[in-house]
């Protein structure tokens, strides 16, 4: 028994109306799809949200069309600034409505109220906003006087950050001026039909939003429809590389934001308790379910003990638990399936001869969760240090010069985002220069905003989400 | 430039680096936490139970001493079970007068000294100051640093005035009034440079570490805060002594209080959630936990008429 | 007595060195009409190889060198392709069949264009780049770099065409692996002895003569190598089987284009664009 002992703070569920059963939102309104169902959980308890349409081939082809037909016959007729306005009012609806999301995406994600209240709510909001002042100044983004618009965009999004990737991917594509088809990932599809009833709140015109339900079939029906001219997708570098290789000969512009296997690099001059903030929250955020999460951690050796020290006592406060209660640190794993791959892949960093060490947690009963845990004596040649885990497990390393923390943290066939710890400009600067990464975050860690551009290196992805680059991407006349 | 203040440029100039943001962030982050009913309940009576009631005005008088006195002990005399604060703060020639008021009601009297606020005074004065203090029955010396003299890098001044400043808190009977060390973390401007009077205190030998007079703004903030609890923690690991910390000034709401509990208890845990390492230098923060207290005990929400004057 | 001419054996450019292909291989090239112009190198999946190592190799050096310096260098090489002019008119006009003027206008088109993008050496950041204002206490800024390894199927205009794809990658500070036009090898060997002649470090350009249905699926498969230029394929099949094995490693894939491309309009900067990838580096802004 600790002295200090917070009590439940949960926040209210009865702010959010889930429904039994949603069908598709197509063309303005919701339609029952031609296939079956599944259902939608909560992480955190297994308890059943809602049921949720499966969306076929021919669906597909429906959400398509609809949004083709907008695309036609409204969206690209309107003037930019019209289009500016639907988004500014999205952006407002997304404020106003902000609480009642959060707790969705809390309930149906598993992650942490605090995290989706502070971080996932406000970024869609400023999201929208950002992209909405875009939409009547696009001869401005450098692609000369008056860049067109693609057309129909297909977009597959997965379970991470459910409504605020939907945001990274809808907010550009209709300030650019297309129309889109969107699909939310499997386990996480609730926010995303939210956002269908704002769309309608918004009162946008029918087809230019189009939100579609299903698993990897539906996906792939979407990305490989012939009529869609841009496909942006977040998700595994395995699907990643199927939509490369399912677009081959095809004239669709792609988007592709993958996985990662960031190294965040700690020098001996690092201003050490925020640099040990930015480790637990560069792997721990969000169940270290984020692509551009630190999962490999470079230390310098002269400061090795001192970190792995502090990083425990830091570790040791983390809260795990109910994911609507104000105070947890550390939410539930988003599915059983999720829970078993990091599992598994922790399993081997014990078979290989890592030393584990977990936070003391207690574990909730039912749901699917998995204690915050670091492994020592990594080296490069352990799978934990090459393969993306996706989960709350870091893997620790050392290095002595900072040539060899480059040449560790570049040793990936991934390049999404890295880290640097050091109060020396200089060497920030350099670091930056030579990690080859698509973004480096100095001195702090996980930072996003709608102004900045976000995407990887090589086998992290192509193209860029956020700012001016972002905006790029849905438009006619940039190379990728 | 003297070997002793090269080496303590060596040592101080070692410590880790304090990243504002990052810093700010955490704190930011702590004062998130949501606690409620039992836990709320409990961190308003050892919030009680940390206050320093202070006093620190030209204009105080014998009368203003004594109520204060009064309120420290009874803090809510409607209600047995409210816990008294921890000891009144005033300066040293009202130092007897609150001693005799708080009698043996266990409740300590803290008295500023060394030419408080501003410490520009010379050091012999600093001292008698402090003797003074001590002389007349003070608990506990709270000092000021010169902020002039460690701005300008001349740590070893400021290292030998808390030394010697230590030793005039002794007592003929071999014990010492314990030494609170206030760096006036407002002037003292970067975070860095907080963390560096607090090692630079540390090892001169405070007792406790303190944000601020009072009189300067920014007093006490929630960062500024978490760096002296960062500090306190680091040196208790390297030297096994433990040192407490007082922020002052500027904390008036229970909300806050509660904030800074949070604070202490994830930054350095349990050890420092006592009385004994963990202060608030406050005056009207006292009143505000009451109004709380009474809010939880009641159900409805309370109103100053109900809460007694200083 | 008329003079024997002495004629030039056509190598591959590989690392700055001029091999053969290790494979010992030859192939013809021939004029407009037919005639023989010369046995060309014909480059195997291993010399393929070979020029990704040394462009790889090449990568360090050359993306780290200064912007303004990667511009003087690329600017000399129009400097020696100037002094070569009367050579390159003479081969289009054999190869392509080109009259005077025609050949004329694509070499001058061709030095002038190499011109061009020297120019973009110190420029090009700036221009796709981004001071990004963010919403809290972070400097912020975007920032393009090259990707890496280029590998390009140049397109078969033979000089204007091969400049055109190999200047914008390596104005960034990529380096390229090259498969010159099939039809037309003799002006790719000549620039090559250019850049082998300036101030070019060997390895940043290499070039290939050969079959690019061959050696390019080596390429477009090849896990070193950061993006796939298609500048010159004209089979849609062929051109989507490479895309295909291009995405085993995600490589940046410039597609093969869908209609006949002008090479002597003003280029956009697309080309180089496509070649390079935004970094954003985020720092605290804190006291």
């Amino acid at each position: 028994m600790t002295k200090f002992e917070y009590a439940p703070a949960p926040e209210s569920r009865s702010i959010v109306d889930i429904k039994s059963s949603y069908g598709l939102y197509i063309g303005g309104e919701f339609v029952d799809g031609k296939g079956g169902s599944f259902k939608s959980i909560s992480p955190s308890t297994e308890e059943v949200l809602a049921e949720v349409t499966e969306a076929t081939a021919d669906d597909v082809d429906l959400a398509v069309k609809a949004a083709r037909q907008a695309y036609d016959k409204v969206w690209s007729k309107l003037p930019g600034s019209e289009r500016a306005k639907y988004l500014y009012r999205i952006a407002r609806i997304m404020a106003e409505r902000s609480r009642e999301f959060a707790v969705l995406e809390s309930l149906d994600n598993g992650k942490p109220i605090k995290e989706s209240r502070d971080v996932d709510l406000p970024l869609v909001s400023q999201w929208f906003f950002y992209y909405a002042g875009w939409a009547d100044k696009l001869g401005h983004a450098g692609l000369g006087p008056d860049p067109k618009a693609l057309g129909v965009a297909g977009q597959v999004i997965p379970w991470n950050f459910p409504i605020m990737m939907l945001a990274w991917k809808i907010a550009p594509a209709l300030a650019a001026g297309n129309t889109v088809v969107l699909k939310p990932a499997e386990t996480t599809p609730l926010t995303a039909l939210l956002f269908a009833e704002v769309c309608q709140q918004a009162e946008l015109p029918p087809g230019v939003v189009n939100i579609i339900t299903g698993a990897g079939a539906t996906g792939q029906a979407l990305v490989e429809h012939p009529d869609v001219d841009k496909v942006a997708f977040t998700g595994s570098t395995a699907v990643g590389k199927a939509i490369a290789r399912s677009v081959a000969g095809t004239s669709k512009k792609v988007t592709l934001e993958l996985g990662g296997k960031a190294a965040n690099i700690v020098f001996d001059d690092a201003p050490l308790d925020q640099a040990v903030e930015g480790i637990v929250g560069g792997i721990f955020f969000n169940q270290g379910h984020v692509c551009c999460a630190g999962s490999r951690l470079l230390v310098q050796e002269s400061v090795y003990d001192e970190v792995i020290d502090k990083l425990k006592q830091r570790m040791s406060t983390l809260r795990l638990g109910d994911p609507l209660d104000k105070n947890t640190d550390i939410g539930a794993i988003n599915s059983a399936e999720q829970l078993a791959r990091i599992k598994e892949l922790s399993d081997v960093g014990d078979a290989e001869g890592a030393e584990r060490w977990s936070a003391p947690c207690e574990i909730p009963d039912s749901g699917f969760w998995f204690a915050p845990t670091i492994f020592t004596g990594v080296t490069q040649a352990h799978r934990i240090a090459r393969e993306e885990i996706f989960g709350p497990v870091l893997s620790i390393l050392t290095f002595r010069t900072p040539a060899e923390a480059v040449e560790k943290a570049n040793n990936t066939p991934y390049g999404l985002s890295a880290g640097v710890w050091t109060e020396k400009g200089s060497r920030i600067l350099s670091m930056a220069n030579q990690l080859r990464a698509g973004v480096v975050w100095a001195n702090t860690f996980n930072k996003f905003d709608p102004a900045s551009p976000f995407g990887g290196y090589k086998e992290s992805g192509y193209g860029r989400e956020g700012g001016r680059h972002g905006l790029a991407a849905y438009l006619q006349g940039a190379s990728a | 430039m003297t070997g002793a203040t090269a080496s303590l440029r060596k040592t101080l100039g070692g410590l880790p680096g304090v990243d504002q943001v990052g810093l700010e962030a955490r704190a930011a982050g702590l004062g998130t936490r949501s606690i409620k009913t039992t836990a709320k309940a409990w961190a308003i009576d050892l919030a009680i139970s940390m206050v320093d009631l202070t006093t620190l005005e030209g204009a105080d008088t014998p009368g203003k001493v004594r109520a204060l006195a009064n309120k420290a002990m009874r803090p809510d005399p409607t209600d047995p079970s409210c816990p008294s604060a921890a000891a009144v703060c005033v300066y040293p020639d009202m130092v007897k007068i609150a001693k005799d008021t708080l009698g043996d009601s266990g409740l300590n009297v803290a008295s500023v000294a060394t030419a408080f606020p501003s410490g520009r005074a010379a050091l012999d004065i600093k001292l008698a100051d402090t003797r003074d203090a001590v002389e007349a029955g003070a608990d506990e010396i709270d000092m000021v640093i010169d902020r002039g003299a460690f701005l300008t890098g001349n740590y070893e001044l400021v290292f030998d005035e808390i030394v010697a400043t230590k030793e005039a808190c002794a007592r003929p009977d071999g014990t010492h009034a314990h030494l609170k060390v206030i760096f006036e973390t407002g002037e003292l401007q970067t975070y860095d440079n907080v963390r560096k009077a607090s090692w630079l205190a540390m090892m001169a030998g405070a007792d406790f570490i303190k944000t601020s007079t009072g009189k300067v703004q920014p007093a006490a903030t929630l960062p500024v805060t978490l760096v002296m609890l960062e500090a306190v923690r680091d040196f208790r690991a390297e030297t096994g002594r433990q040192v407490g910390v007082k922020p002052a000034g500027g904390i008036k709401t229970s909300k806050d209080a509660i904030k800074y509990l949070v604070m202490v208890n994830e930054i350095v845990g349990e050890d420092w959630l006592d009385p004994d390492w963990f202060r608030f230098g406050a005056s009207s923060l006292l009143n505000d936990l009451l109004l709380q207290r009474q809010k939880i005990a009641t159900g409805h929400y309370s109103g100053p008429d109900y809460v007694t004057l200083d | 007595m008329t003079r024997l001419d002495v004629r030039k054996t056509h190598k591959l450019y590989i690392g700055g060195a001029f091999p053969r292909s290790e494979s010992g291989r030859t192939f013809e090239a021939v004029d407009a009409k037919g005639g023989f112009l010369g046995n060309m190198a014909l480059a195997s999946r291993k010399d393929a190889r070979d020029a990704v190592l040394a462009a790889r190799k090449a990568f360090g050096g050359w993306s780290t060198r200064t912007p303004y310096n990667r511009g003087q260098v690329v600017y000399r090489l129009a400097e020696v392709m100037e002094g070569r002019r009367d050579q390159f008119i003479e081969q289009l006009r054999a190869a392509e069949g080109l009259n005077d003027k025609k050949a004329t206008t694509y070499v001058d088109a061709a030095i002038d264009r190499v011109v061009w993008y020297a120019g973009w050496a110190d420029k090009y950041v700036q221009v796709l780049g981004n001071g990004n204002p963010v919403s809290g206490p972070f400097f912020n800024l975007s920032t393009p770099e090259p990707t890496g390894v280029v590998a390009t199927v140049a397109p078969s205009g033979p000089l204007l065409g091969l400049v055109s794809v190999i200047a914008p990658a390596i104005v960034t500070g990529n380096t390229v692996v090259v498969i010159a036009s099939e039809k037309y090898p003799v002006p790719a060997v000549t620039l090559s002895e250019c850049m082998a002649t300036s101030d070019l470090p060997g390895g940043v350009v290499n070039i290939l003569t050969g079959k690019p249905a061959e050696i390019a699926p080596w390429l477009a498969s090849h896990m070193d190598v950061n993006a796939l230029d298609l500048a010159g394929v004209d089979d849609p099949e062929l051109a989507a089987s490479l895309e295909v094995a291009a995405a085993d490693n995600l490589k940046r894939v410039l597609r093969a284009p869908s209609a006949p491309v002008d090479w002597l309009a003003e280029p956009t900067l697309a080309r180089l664009e496509g070649l390079v990838e935004t970094k954003t580096v985020w720092h605290p802004i804190g006291v």
